[in-house]
């Protein structure tokens, strides 16, 4: 038995914004496995719960017609892994999010869960920071746009007003088309653990594959909020595919990052960690866009 | 209390049950259905003892509220025996590999091996530690675990 005040679920977006509108001090629950826990631990004992779980409009991976990768909220991580658009187009992010907790854990939790929490660890946001993914909100006033850059405003806290629910994660034709990416997770175990950082980069390179034409990267865990590192992407925007543009990329990164020291690792090794992983992930990264190192 | 009727089919009986919404997956099983092989282990979802199929995906079911299994079909472990409660090829393989001390990891491990021999595929063994990566045990070390699943894997496949 959970302490549930009470739960009210939604079988549409528009129901789900009514019931959010109608109790102003419920919290919205997807799939439940950050939400449930910490429930269980007391954090949101005794909460009223606006389900939506139940609202199989918001599943599913699409393409607009300009182009645009339509990732619904509530698509499982196991589900996005296995999504034949998602592996076309961009495959880092089924990787990364085939990296969280366990198989049962990646049946139930969502992509829209991962991001709407507005946690720094969640493996998807590094990947979607990265790539310059735009939050779609609904909420009373209508539909609304977000840049995920603009989505993260503090630790645990989203532009998301209490009304509005995220109906959609976009990723620009721009942003995907002849990009490469890679994401690595550093953490204690292999499965059932959290990232002590994440690193994920992604290139496009010339039509001779000599030249980076651009470079982007993002971090989980190397600030309060999924970051990107743009000093980085400067120190390797029109240089040469060589192992010293990959070493000057990951020493600009340092001048970005901002990790701190919690119970899992100390600043000092988190900032070891953002310039290791930043080399590894940019070489894997160039490597699959068909450079040679 | 708020309660709420749930339709769904539980190891292939169509079933109506009164929840509290309150009520975890794991509970109504348990407590309506007496399906007691889903076990209470960690119940914020790291142990996998809870593990139960639901639609051919695993899911651990004490993070499964109750009042979503409506309309969905839900196996445990006690859909593997036989007319005669004899044990299925998973099962005995666990008997025979030893890959059971205690018990209390077994069910959910069997539930995501049984997803796993559905799936028709031929996995690696490092694949396959990665698809049984949400269970603990504390007792086997897991080795025997992975021997008996590996083995009916292959059997089933004629390989």
């Amino acid at each position: 038995m959970y302490d549930i005040k009470a739960i009210y679920e939604a079988n549409s977006v528009e129901e789900a914004v009514t019931l959010l509108m109608a109790h102003p001090k419920a919290k919205i629950i997807a799939g439940g496995s950050d939400v449930l826990i910490q429930m269980r631990e007391g954090r949101l004992a005794g909460s009223e719960l606006v389900s939506i779980y139940g609202i199989d409009a918001l599943r599913g991976v699409s393409m607009d017609d300009d182009g645009t990768l339509r990732i619904l909220p509530l698509t499982s991580f196991s589900h996005i892994t296995r999504d034949p658009l998602i592996n076309k187009y961009i495959k880092v992010l089924g990787e990364a999010v085939d990296m969280v907790g366990g198989p049962q854990i990646r049946n139930i939790g969502t992509i829209g869960g991962n991001v709407s929490n507005g946690v720094t660890s969640a493996d998807s946001a590094s990947t979607l920071t990265a790539y310059e993914a735009v939050m779609e909100y609904t909420g009373p006033e209508g539909v609304r746009r977000v840049p995920i850059k603009d989505h993260y405003i503090s630790a645990g806290k989203t532009a998301l007003t209490h009304e509005e629910l995220l109906t959609a994660i976009l990723i620009p034709k721009e942003s995907y088309e002849n990009c490469f990416g890679h994401y690595i997770k550093y953490a204690m175990r292999n499965a059932m653990d959290i990232a002590t950082t994440g690193c994920s980069v992604n290139v496009v390179l010339s039509d001779d594959k000599k030249m980076i034409e651009r470079a982007r990267i993002g971090y989980g865990v190397a600030g309060p909020i999924p970051m990107r590192a743009y000093s980085a992407e400067a120190a390797a925007k029109g240089k040469s595919v060589s192992n010293e543009t990959v070493m000057e990329f990951a020493n600009a990164a340092l001048n970005d990052v901002n990790p701190r020291t919690s119970w899992r690792a100390t600043k000092e090794f988190r900032v070891q960690l953002a310039h290791e992983l930043a080399k590894r992930a940019l070489t894997q990264a160039i490597i699959l866009a068909g450079g040679e190192l | 209390m708020q309660t709420k009727i749930i339709k769904c089919t539980i190891n292939g009986i169509p079933t109506t049950t009164v929840v509290d919404v309150r009520a975890s997956l794991t509970d109504m099983l348990r407590n309506d259905y007496r399906l007691t092989s889903v076990k209470k282990g960690c119940e914020v979802g790291e142990c996998g003892a809870c593990n139960v199929i639901i639609d051919g995906e695993c899911y651990n079911s004490c993070i499964y509220l109750a009042v979503w299994a409506e309309g969905k079909s839900i196996r445990t472990l006690e859909s593997l025996l036989g007319p005669n409660g004899e044990l299925s090829d998973i099962q005995q393989a666990f008997v025979d590999e030893a890959a059971v001390q205690c018990g209390f990891c077994t069910p959910g491990f069997i539930m995501s091996a049984v997803e796993i021999l559905e799936s028709g595929k031929l996995y690696t063994r490092e694949e396959l530690k990665k698809l049984l990566s949400g269970h603990l045990c504390r007792c086997t070390g897991y080795e025997n675990i992975l021997n008996a699943v590996e083995k009916t894997m292959k059997k089933r496949l004629g390989v």
